[in-house]
């Protein structure tokens, strides 16, 4: 737990002395920032504007950090060759990964608690108040980078930091468009198609189970029973994931 | 119970299309004794970096085992008795030298002032105390070097393996780096290193390897395995007019070459240098400088004993 920890802890310090997090920083605040402006522009729709658009950024921001940070977790480390003195050390592989990742989701708990901050600062200013659904809405989003995280953790393990990002940039695009491949398998009649798209409708994720965003911003309440549910999912998706990473990274020769 | 002990260690990778089957390690078979410099040699893509990263469980044997201190390698805590330094070290470069051994203190327990006291104790060791707050990205080749081998000692090792430590280091930087390891040997660890540097190895080693295409040619002491006579060839420089001097130089099968009143003569081998140099006093030349230049110690060995004998 030690090793994990010490190595989380590094991970955290290595990003917050990146570039790439101030800037991603940076562009999400003003990207909520901007909200205030556009929601003047609309007549009596500004408090949906502002809402739309500050979680749709925390969306956004908080994956381009997960895809464009995490890829280069463990991949870079072989490719600098900083991974041979951690694993000379008394560290399991396991532990090195399972520190890079919590390393860097605390990291990005750290950006969504600013992004959030900010936007509960705009809300404010645009005489609204953060209300529960808000809250819900972040807290799913900050669950969907936790899968895509340990899926650019996995794609990271093994191949360049540029496949990765696209492999996990696919993954994300389809893991929103999930449902509709059940919807499409439905259609089909039975048989191999159906079959595949069935298959691949459970072992992709479902990232549009935490999209509420919608439900949050018109005020359509989001049930208890429902977070569990996509919270409970959420996390058993990752650790598969990151069960199946660790495999990975204990075959690999460096 | 040797320090480290390796048996039948093999390493196959395949390459290409094809799939070939290429043997980067041949069932290497080795011993390191307790308090012992162990030298490594051999060329670049002999095999060295891939046997030691087989001993860290860095890369997995494809057969054979390693252990360390009468346990097998692949356990986690014989690690706790390991110190390595990689060839051509990398580090997390926006850590300072503190922060950085910190890291790794840590990374075996340690905490509070017992690692503030080794942490002094180490950046003192290896000459970086007024660098301690230093990022390392702003690091010279040699410093890294050096923060290299503090990290390895990190956990007070019992065997020390370094890979390649004095490669890439100026004069003064790989006479420092010797220095620490005939320390360490004092200090009663074992030290296994990889060099191809023939100096470096004669100066403090008591037994080395010599590793050739990933197999294992020989072992011993550096006179038993190429003798005394390792000097390849002499530079003598010396500034004179004498034509006598330049007649003998030729005699003696010596290049020369001239620029002015200097004069560069190439000499084949130690006793023929001797005998030039005898023969500029007795001409009153004034000798400028005098540089033995010695073979790889691998080549020495293969053109002594040719290529085909096994240890």
């Amino acid at each position: 737990m030690n090793a994990i920890l010490t190595i989380a802890v590094n991970t955290f310090r290595e990003t917050l002395r990146d570039k790439v997090f101030y800037n991603l920083v940076i562009y999400a605040l003003l990207m909520i920032g901007s909200a205030l402006v556009l929601g003047t522009l609309s007549i009596g729709e500004q408090g949906k504007i502002i809402k739309d658009i500050g979680l749709a950024s925390i969306d956004l921001f908080g994956v381009l950090l997960a895809i464009f940070v995490g890829v280069g977790l463990i991949s870079r480390e072989i490719e600098r060759r900083t991974i041979y003195t951690v694993i000379a050390k008394p560290v399991h592989r396991y532990q090195f990964l399972l520190g890079r990742y919590a390393g860097l989701a605390f990291t990005m708990w750290v950006n969504t608690g600013i992004m959030l901050a900010a936007f509960c600062v705009i809300l404010i200013i645009g005489g609204m108040a953060p209300d529960r659904g808000i809250m819900k809405a972040v807290g799913l989003i900050t669950v969907a980078q936790l899968i895509v995280l340990s899926a650019a953790l996995l794609f990271s393990s093994f191949t360049t930091p540029t496949l990765g990002g696209i492999f996990t940039l696919a993954l994300y695009v389809i893991g929103e468009l999930t449902p509709d491949l059940k919807v499409m398998s439905d259609k089909l009649p039975v048989g191999l198609m159906r079959e595949l798209l069935t298959g691949l409708y459970y072992l992709l994720p479902n990232l549009a189970l935490f999209n509420v965003k919608g439900e949050a911003v018109h005020g359509v309440p989001i049930t208890g029973e429902y977070m569990m549910m996509a919270v409970a999912y959420g996390l058993t998706y990752t650790a598969l994931v990151l069960l199946a990473s660790c495999i990975v990274f204990q075959r690999r020769d460096f | 119970m040797n320090p480290l002990q390796i048996n039948r260690l093999t390493k196959a990778y395949q390459r290409g299309w094809s799939r070939k089957r290429f043997l980067a390690v041949e069932s290497l078979s080795l011993e390191v004794c307790k308090g012992e410099i162990f030298g490594f040699l051999g060329h670049n893509g002999s095999g060295k970096t891939t046997t030691i990263k087989m001993i860290l469980g860095l890369v997995h044997p494809t057969e054979g085992t390693v252990s360390i201190l009468g346990r097998d390698s692949r356990e986690i805590a014989v690690k706790r008795s390991v110190g390595y330094l990689p060839e051509s070290p990398y580090f997390y470069d926006y850590l300072t030298a503190e922060e950085f051994l910190r890291f790794y203190g840590r990374l075996f327990n340690m905490q509070g002032s017992q690692l503030a006291c080794k942490i002094d104790s180490l950046l003192e060791l290896v000459g970086l105390k007024d660098a301690r707050q230093v990022p390392l990205r702003k690091f010279s080749k040699g410093m890294l070097q050096r923060a290299g081998i503090a990290q390895a000692l990190i956990n007070d090792p019992a065997l020390v393996i370094l890979d390649e430590p004095m490669s890439g280091l100026d004069p003064i930087g790989r006479r420092d780096v010797r220095d620490i390891i005939l320390q360490l040997k004092e200090q009663g660890k074992t030290v296994f290193f990889s060099s191809h540097i023939l100096p470096d190895v004669e100066m403090i080693c008591d037994r080395v390897s010599i590793l050739v295409k990933g197999q294992l040619k020989a072992v011993g002491a550096v006179s038993d395995l190429v003798g005394s006579e390792t000097v390849n060839e002499v530079e003598i420089q010396v500034v004179t007019t004498s034509q006598e001097l330049l007649r003998k130089a030729d005699e003696l099968g010596a290049t020369v070459s001239r620029r002015g009143g200097m004069v560069l003569m190439t000499v084949p081998s130690q006793p023929k240098a001797d005998q030039l140099l005898a023969y500029i006093r007795s001409q009153n030349g004034r000798l400028v400088s005098f540089v033995p230049h010695k073979r790889s110690l691998e080549d020495l060995f293969l053109k002594e004993t040719g290529v085909e004998i096994q240890s």
